[in-house]
């Protein structure tokens, strides 16, 4: 499901202006086809966790794009951790031991 | 469904007493004995009585706060948390913003394989050419009816400045998925670029409608047209066409016009089913109710044989 500009801002209650606003600072990017933009599930659940930052944690304008900045950060760098572990689940189960009984060990002094 | 706090107008904060107070005051004002006929006050009464309902309800009230239950009292579906979608290929539109380099955490990982004390310690120095193909990245385009069913092609802009024109097929199905080898993230190394996939989604039309690769759409006839039989202009996906209406048609006629469909995956086309509507004058016509009143045949029975009485 896609959602114009106007349903998206109705959709998570917030003003078309502030929308504008927040695409243009790219803390959104939805699919830009000419004049028209489209929401994706994506861009949606995005903009609730926004709205959720600004109303419930008070989160402003200044800190907003590092927060957000921090989080795709985060993602990216699980997405990177889950390809790793997909390879190592490919590995003979010796080697998987092997790999896990040296992530879990005490550091060394 | 709405914040229940701001349809009673209490901040988060307020206590029960002041929330019961502050629907005590909303329930006088909008009570729809309070109010008869008036529809807005008996929406917004139901709205408030829902909020009150889920705010007085210490326990509900408290898992409202904590998300995990909506202004409806369901239970919310974990798949509008951001984070489920962050690790997929939508969320991979936003894991490549400035600054952030998917190839990161890999180099630091195997560069210094062979190294001791870091990395992989593997001996040898065969990750140091690590290459590994790049995530694919999801996109939405959202295409008129028409277009859907004529096949267009449409320019996808990016946030870079990136342009991707994309070749909406014939027939298109909301829901399609098409795939653009090498258009999404770019590879580790040698490895090639991930694909772009656009998710097709298609715009209700105000009288068209799917109906798998068929397409159907409901005509109004006038009595004259249903009972003489016509031949009118419908409108199809392809431009308007003419149609002979057979004399003795009825509401609920349905006609074929064939290959007027929309283009399926083995290449021929569906049909156009068109539906009739028959419609009376506008404005009620004299002569015609004096013509009905004076019919030797106004009693002929519909209904019997659906078994009806």
């Amino acid at each position: 499901m896609t959602s114009s500009l106007d349903s998206a801002a109705s959709e998570v209650g917030v003003a078309v202006a502030d929308l504008t606003l927040w695409i243009e600072r790219r803390w959104v990017r939805p699919t830009r086809c000419g004049a028209e933009v489209f929401f994706d599930d994506v861009d949606l659940a995005r903009l609730r966790l926004i709205v959720e930052f600004r109303r419930d944690l008070a989160i402003d304008e200044e800190a907003m794009p590092v927060v957000l900045d921090l989080i795709d950060r985060l993602h990216a760098t699980r997405t990177q951790l889950r390809r790793v572990l997909q390879g190592v689940a490919e590995l003979p189960l010796s080697a998987q031991d092997m790999v896990f009984h040296r992530i879990t060990r005490e550091p060394e002094p | 469904m709405k914040d229940p706090y701001a349809t009673i107008g209490t901040a988060k904060t307020a206590s029960a007493d002041d929330i019961k107070k502050a629907y005590r005051k909303l329930a006088k004002q909008f009570h729809p004995d309070l109010n008869p006929g008036n529809a807005e006050a008996a929406a917004r009464f139901k709205d408030v009585s829902a909020a009150y309902d889920l705010l007085s309800d210490p326990e509900k009230r408290a898992r409202f706060d904590r998300g995990e239950i909506d202004a409806s009292g369901q239970e919310r579906a974990d798949a509008s948390y951001y984070r489920s979608y962050a690790g997929g290929p939508q969320g991979a539109r936003y894991s490549g913003g400035p600054g952030i380099d998917p190839s990161d955490l890999f180099s630091e990982l195997f560069s210094r394989a062979g190294q001791s004390g870091g990395g992989f310690s593997r001996g040898g120095n065969e990750f140091r050419d690590l290459s590994m193909r790049g995530n694919d990245v999801s996109y939405s385009l959202a295409v008129d009816f028409l277009e859907a069913a004529r096949g267009t092609s449409k320019r996808l802009s990016f946030p870079d400045g990136r342009t991707l024109d994309v070749n909406v097929p014939a027939g298109a199905e909301a829901g399609l998925v098409l795939r653009l080898r090498g258009q999404g993230q770019p590879g580790l190394g040698n490895g090639p670029a991930g694909d772009a996939l656009i998710e097709i989604s298609v715009m209700p039309h105000p009288f068209f409608h799917r109906d798998g690769v068929n397409v159907t759409v409901e005509v109004p006839v006038t009595l004259t047209e249903a009972v003489e039989g016509a031949k009118i202009t419908v409108p199809t996906v392809d431009g308007p066409v003419s149609m002979t209406v057979p004399a003795g048609s009825t509401s609920g006629t349905k006609l074929r016009l064939r290959g007027r469909g929309l283009a399926s995956k083995k290449g021929a086309r569906g049909d156009q089913y068109v539906t009739l509507k028959l419609m009376l004058p506008r404005e009620p016509d004299e002569a015609l109710r004096d013509f009905i009143k004076n019919w030797d045949g106004r009693d002929y029975d519909v209904r019997s044989s659906l078994g009806m009485e």
